[in-house]
């Protein structure tokens, strides 16, 4: 048996190792692995946020995106510099208190999240009484409603032109890092009494509430981290594209968040981090497919479009294939690694034993 | 506003009601049986356009067979994707379906940009459809009367199916019980691949009236009004049919009378569908016409 010190002393020596590994990247690997490799660890972000509220606590959100956006918007419009504001907000002039605000990325990304907190407050509070499919549908209605209200509220989003020009302040050490964090708070609160209970309300509803689980607020609570979590992705979003406008923030972006989830396996925070990467390397490196090639004498044309249907395929195959994710409910621990190393090094011992 | 005008958005209302209430039907079918959300079916609705289009324009048929064999393809295409994609996940848990049924959403939309390219092309229209009635006021044009002759037509002849005949009783013990009726000897497999066709039928014929009323197509065409359609059926009540044809016609209604008398706030007619679905879960959680479900420890 581990000791739990032991478990400690292992996170840190692999965060170290991973604080390495992110510094080789960041200055070895090409501007455009790079932006994969970020993409990554947003999703990271993204889908285990989800994890907590639809994994954990079993209800059905479809609302990231809207979240995603409410972050997006919020960080987009504190780090960019006032004059240059005005500059981009040719169809209407930007509202007041923008005008002025202007704040470091940090602070800016703290606020998208609690901005999305708010917003996830304010929804929960009613609809976090609907179960199953009816969550989900309604959750996604709010998060086209936010999408819709950042359509038509040019003097805040400039509506449909979007926000161009953002500062790419989003890196490596931003992405992982805010994954890391999101990975170890919602670990940690999955651990504590309070994701007991939130597994409790998943297992059965009914039977939580005459234990003495306060349903509403367990739900409202997760609810509310779990956009926090979704806001702070959209403002590192934000600042990775460096372009917004509320095309990008279609239901299509909370599904791309679901497959990830589902890919890796509802309720493991190892499978989403799995799938997650694996989500966006599959995405890019499918791109030369639709680019056109030349093996020989043949020439291939370039097919727009091809890329997704290659994609699409494998994602039913592997769905269709592997019914529980990837991982399944499958989570990582020191202890389970190193009895998989044990067993790797004396794989050859039983079967010595078994034969005398 | 004048009256005339009022009737006049009331007309419009009603048919874009009525395509609602088309799509809606294979949402709430598939979801009364195998409690999923089919996120392609709005995919499929897509494709009936197309392949009239290609009938018509490319093979030069005339429109009339074009429509009976997009109609028939689409019908096929919704059956294969019952029989590919989601028939080997039907002990698995919902999720994966639902991101099975996301994954063919992907897949036909993109195959429609691969094979019909994403240039949107424009919809011929037969003298049949493009024809303006002059009541007093009002000029309807005949797209209006056909919709919403067409899909009453189309849901009576559901409801005779569903209601009178064996593979509707088949389809309804289905959606009562799976398990049970499989041990009566109903043949589940048979019965869900019916419950596709007739879905898809039925989106196809709202697709080629949606592709008259509104005539350009492109690949992501179908996103909207799915959903719009998806809502109609939530809002109607999942699972009942007359639940997804009155949620339809209100859907329909209401998107076209926001924007009659709030004209100045027209963006915000998809806020105000969704807002609607949301107010109506939360006052009549089951929808307006479905059956409420006892929990149980």
């Amino acid at each position: 048996m581990m000791k739990r010190q032991n478990a400690k002393v292992f996170t840190i020596l692999a965060l170290i190792v991973l604080s390495i590994l992110v510094y080789l990247a960041q200055n070895k690997l090409d501007p455009y692995q790079i932006r994969i490799l970020n993409l990554g660890a947003i999703y990271v972000t993204l889908g285990v946020s989800l994890n907590l509220i639809y994994g954990f606590t079993g209800q059905f959100s479809l609302g990231h995106a809207g979240f995603m956006a409410i972050g997006a918007y919020v960080t987009a419009l504190l780090v960019l510099p006032p004059y240059y504001k005005e500059m981009i907000f040719i169809l209407e002039p930007l509202a007041w208190p923008f005008t002025v605000i202007h704040a470091p990325f940090l602070i800016a990304l703290l606020c998208s999240g609690l901005m999305a907190a708010l917003a996830a407050f304010l929804i929960g509070l009613p609809v976090l009484r609907l179960k199953g499919d009816y969550l989900g549908i309604a959750t996604l209605g709010f998060a086209e409603i936010i999408r819709v209200i950042a359509n038509n509220l040019p003097h805040i989003t400039n509506g449909a032109l979007g926000i161009k020009g953002i500062p790419e302040f989003t890196n490596l050490w931003w992405t992982v890092g805010v994954a890391v964090v999101t990975i170890y708070i919602i670990k940690g609160l999955v651990h504590s009494s309070y994701g007991r209970a939130l597994m409790a309300i998943r297992e059965n509803e009914i039977a939580a509430e005459v234990i003495g689980i306060n349903l509403t607020y367990h739900k409202v609570m997760s609810f509310t981290i779990s956009a926090f979590f979704a806001g702070v992705a959209g403002g590192l979003f934000a600042c990775l594209l460096t372009t917004i406008d509320p095309k990008a923030f279609m239901f299509i972006m909370t599904y791309n968040i679901l497959i990830v989830l589902v890919l890796g396996g509802l309720g493991s925070i190892t499978g989403t981090v799995i799938a997650a990467f694996l989500y966006n390397f599959l995405l890019e490196y499918l791109r030369p497919i639709e680019a056109g090639f030349q093996i020989g004498p043949i020439v291939f044309p370039a097919i727009p479009g091809l890329r997704m249907v290659t994609f699409s395929v494998v994602l039913l195959v592997l769905i269709i294939y592997k019914q529980s994710g990837l991982m399944g409910g499958f989570e990582f621990s020191w202890q389970a690694f190193f009895q998989f190393v044990n067993k790797l090094f004396t794989k050859k011992k039983p079967t010595e034993g078994s034969t005398s | 506003m004048s009256l005339s005008l009022l009737l006049q958005n009331i007309a419009n209302g009603l048919s874009l009601g009525s395509l609602y209430a088309l799509i809606a039907i294979g949402y709430t079918m598939v979801y009364g049986i195998l409690r999923l959300i089919n996120f392609a079916h709005g995919e499929i609705f897509m494709l009936a356009p197309y392949f009239l289009y290609f009938g018509f324009l490319i093979f030069h048929l005339p429109w009339w067979v074009s429509v009976v064999i997009a109609i028939a393809l689409t019908s096929l295409t919704g059956m294969l994707t019952e029989k590919i994609a989601y028939r080997p996940l039907r002990d698995a848990p919902r999720v994966s379906v639902l991101i099975s049924a996301i994954g063919v959403s992907f897949f036909l939309q993109n195959l429609a940009i691969v094979v019909f390219s994403g240039i949107p092309k424009s919809v011929h229209r037969p003298k049949f459809f493009t024809k303006i009635f002059q009541l007093g006021d009002i000029r309807i044009q005949s797209t209006l009367f056909a919709s919403i002759g067409i899909s009453i037509i189309v849901l009576s002849l559901l409801i005779y199916i569903v209601y009178r005949t064996k593979t509707g009783l088949a389809m309804r013990a289905i959606s009562t019980d799976i398990e049970t009726s499989r041990l009566m000897g109903i043949e589940v497999n048979k019965a869900i691949s019916v419950t596709f066709i007739i879905g898809s039928a039925l989106a196809a014929v709202g697709g080629i009236l949606w592709s008259q009323r509104f005539p350009q197509l492109f690949p992501t065409m179908g996103m909207i009004p799915g959903l719009k359609a998806f809502i109609a059926a939530v809002v109607g009540g999942i699972g009942s049919i007359p639940g997804a044809m009155f949620g339809g016609f209100i859907l329909g209604m209401s998107e076209i009378l926001f924007v009659t008398f709030f004209p100045g706030s027209s963006g915000y007619r998809d806020a105000f569908v969704f807002l609607i679905l949301i107010l109506i879960l939360l006052f009549k959680p089951d929808g307006i016409l479905g059956k409420k479900v006892q929990e149980k420890v």
